[in-house]
């Protein structure tokens, strides 16, 4: 029966061709308008984790309550033993330690004297510990502009933008001015080993990363660290173990009443990353209800079409003693194999826009200065294992749906007027 | 009429103590207070206890000034600050970094920064000139600050450039010393609150032995700055007051 209705399929184009054409470019927006949404929000995620929040974070309580701030007198105290109990409790993550400070970078003359100065916001991290995986997760090899990574303490990287403005060079002495954890003004000389751009407005501004250990020296936090940034295994988010990890860690560490007691949060903790999350949630859903119901009726449409078109055959099949459920069921078993393959066909031409997207990415060059979240310069889509099955439900449920809908017609035919009509 | 003119006389001598004493001027009241606290040079050595949200430290230091316009401070301890040395020029700071063996001036925003940590900004060091000069007093009341009977004076800044556009201050009615004081913003936000103990006589005049400093924008339990000794109208030789004595 099933290789009777395929063979009419094939033979009768006109019966098989508009809804295959129609499942297949609508499948095939919905897998590609899946993969570049979870790209782009999972990207934007992404960045703000690897840049600032981690996939989860441990900071003091008081730190956690004013991070706008930077306020590096709130360090952790006892960074090193903290760091132990990560890694013995959750091995399975990477654990990294991060401090942020603010500052002004000043160049002196030949006398001393300053010739220009720029504010900067500060950013140490493991740089010359070459197992942190730093370099990696920022991507900083690809954001090298000029010069090369510290490779001895004393040596620091600085936003191109900053650089350029300076009017300074490559190996150049400047004297960076900050507020140590104990809030006195310090002063310290760094070389410039090479410069960086992110392709982000807020980073390029005035971005100077130097190794944790300088900036312990600098900013006298001997053993102490502003925060501890925790990474899953594969790289992406997982919002249901960082909620637990940190319900976990919280009862047993973090006590309410002292306010320099660790506070472990994940990345939902962040309102503007918790709306970013949110939000790619409901854009995937809102594409993919938006296609079946857009689907339903434009195949509803062309199955009232086609209904109209073969109004004589259904009269023929009825009148020589097929039943009408039978026929319902037929035009059904049809709908179903046009359905799978326009799914098949969609899907594939959907993954491969998204591939090509995924690999090559697009560039928006626009500024996000004022953006509430750190947003990359250039989005990707993303093929999940999500983007192999989405299409077919859709797909599937679209022409089945449309098929049943004008179908209906078919129960509402009488027998006895079925040769009046033929005549 | 003797006994009812002797009568009248006796009302009239005892009239002033039965009556409450005249409220002064308040710029008069400044220019009294002024007279304690400015000299046209000085040297003391001072110690900050600041007591932050973890943990109290103390910061010692060397001042030598002439007047209001030229200062110059060197930090002795502790060991990650001593050799760090401030210079005042009018309306210019300079600070040398041993560590870096750099003279930076600091300016704009910067003069806002905490000294060492403490609740006292790099303006609030540079700021001794005459109140009388920079306020418009009024004197709203009279209130005791930890037993003394003081002026409470509501000053107005007359010049755009002073640190604070308001204060209030509650001061020493016998002394003329400013016991305790609040410090606005224009915005009418509280920045800073001062208490003053251990009010001393030197040299003829009332001077402030310890001073409490409390940042209101910071949650750290303020700073107490120590006067350890002081000497006025001392001689300093002039050249302390170069940049090449900051090296």
């Amino acid at each position: 029966m099933i290789q009777f209705l395929i063979k009419g399929l094939l033979r009768d184009r006109q019966r098989s061709l508009l809804p295959l054409l129609v499942v297949t470019i609508g499948v095939m927006l919905t897998v590609f308008m899946h993969a570049w949404v979870t790209g782009v929000m999972g990207d934007s995620v992404e960045f703000n984790a690897r840049f600032e929040t981690g996939h989860v974070k441990v900071t003091t309580r008081a730190y956690a309550e004013n991070a706008g701030q930077i306020p590096i007198d709130l360090s952790l105290e006892g960074a090193g033993e903290m760091l132990n109990i990560l890694h013995s409790k959750y091995p399975d993550m990477a654990w990294v330690e991060r401090t942020r400070f603010g500052g002004l970078i000043d160049v002196p003359d030949e006398s001393g004297e300053t010739i220009s100065q720029g504010p900067v916001t500060g950013l140490a991290i493991e740089l010359l510990n070459e197992n942190s995986g730093e370099k990696e997760r920022m991507n900083l090899t690809n954001a090298l502009v000029r010069g090369h990574f510290p490779d001895e303490p004393g040596e620091i990287l600085i936003s191109n933008h900053l650089f350029e403005k300076l009017g300074i060079s490559l190996g150049r002495e400047v004297t960076l001015i900050t507020t140590s954890m104990y809030g006195s003004m310090v002063f310290h000389n760094f070389r410039i080993s090479g410069t960086l751009s992110f392709g982000m407005g807020s980073l390029d501004k005035g971005t100077l990363i130097m190794d944790l250990e300088d900036a312990r020296h600098v900013l006298d936090m001997e053993d102490a660290t502003a925060e501890i940034l925790g990474f899953f295994g594969p790289g992406y988010f997982e919002p249901e173990k960082a909620e637990a990890m940190c319900r976990v860690f919280n009862e047993k560490y973090s006590d309410p009443k002292d306010e320099f007691s660790p506070l472990m949060q994940n990345m939902r903790s962040y309102p503007q990353i918790a709306n970013l999350l949110d939000m790619a949630g409901l854009m995937a859903f809102i594409i993919t209800a938006a296609f079946i119901m857009v689907m339903s009726i434009v195949l509803w449409n062309t199955g009232l079409i086609s209904g109209l078109r073969r109004y004589g055959e259904m009269g023929v099949r009825l009148a020589i003693g097929e039943s009408k459920g039978h026929v319902y069921r037929s035009l059904i078993s049809e709908s179903v194999a046009i359905g799978l393959a326009g799914s098949v066909a969609g899907t594939l031409a959907g993954m491969l826009c998204a591939y090509i997207l995924q690999e090559k990415g697009l560039h928006f060059d626009v500024n996000m200065d004022t953006a509430a979240v750190m947003m990359p310069s250039t989005f990707r889509a993303h093929i999940t294992p999500i983007t192999y099955w989405v299409g077919f439900i859709p797909g599937l449920i679209s022409t089945v749906l449309g098929t049943m809908l004008s179908g209906i017609g078919i129960f509402k035919r009488k027998t006895a007027e079925l040769f009046k009509e033929l005549e | 009429m003797h006994s009812m003119k002797a009568q009248l006389t006796s009302l009239l001598l005892l009239f002033p103590m039965v009556c409450p004493a005249q409220t002064p001027d308040g710029t008069e009241i400044l220019k009294r207070m002024d007279a304690n606290l400015t000299s046209d040079s000085r040297v003391f050595t001072s110690k900050m206890i600041i007591h932050g949200r973890r943990s109290s430290r103390t910061v010692e230091s060397k001042t030598w000034s002439m007047g209001d316009r030229k200062a110059f401070t060197e930090y002795l301890s502790p060991p990650r600050e001593a050799g760090t040395k401030m210079l005042k020029l009018e309306d210019a700071l300079w600070i040398y970094s041993p560590s870096t063996d750099r003279t930076i001036q600091i300016a704009g925003h910067m003069l806002k920064q905490s000294v060492m940590g403490s609740d006292l900004s790099y303006e609030d060091m540079m700021e001794d000139a005459s109140m009388a000069d920079q306020y418009e007093a009024t004197v709203t009341g009279t209130e005791q600050v930890n037993g003394r009977p003081c002026w409470v004076l509501q000053l107005e800044a007359v010049k755009e450039d002073v640190t604070y556009a308001s204060r209030k201050v509650w001061v020493d009615r016998e002394r003329y010393i400013p016991l305790k004081e609040e410090l606005y913003a224009k915005s009418g936000t509280l920045l800073k609150k001062t208490e003053v103990f251990d009010v001393k006589r030197i040299d003829g005049r009332w001077f402030p032995g310890k001073i409490v400093f409390r940042d209101m924008l910071k949650q750290g339990g303020g700073t107490e700055f120590i006067i350890e000794s002081i000497e006025f109208n001392a001689e300093i030789p002039e050249h302390l007051f170069t940049k090449a004595a900051l090296r």
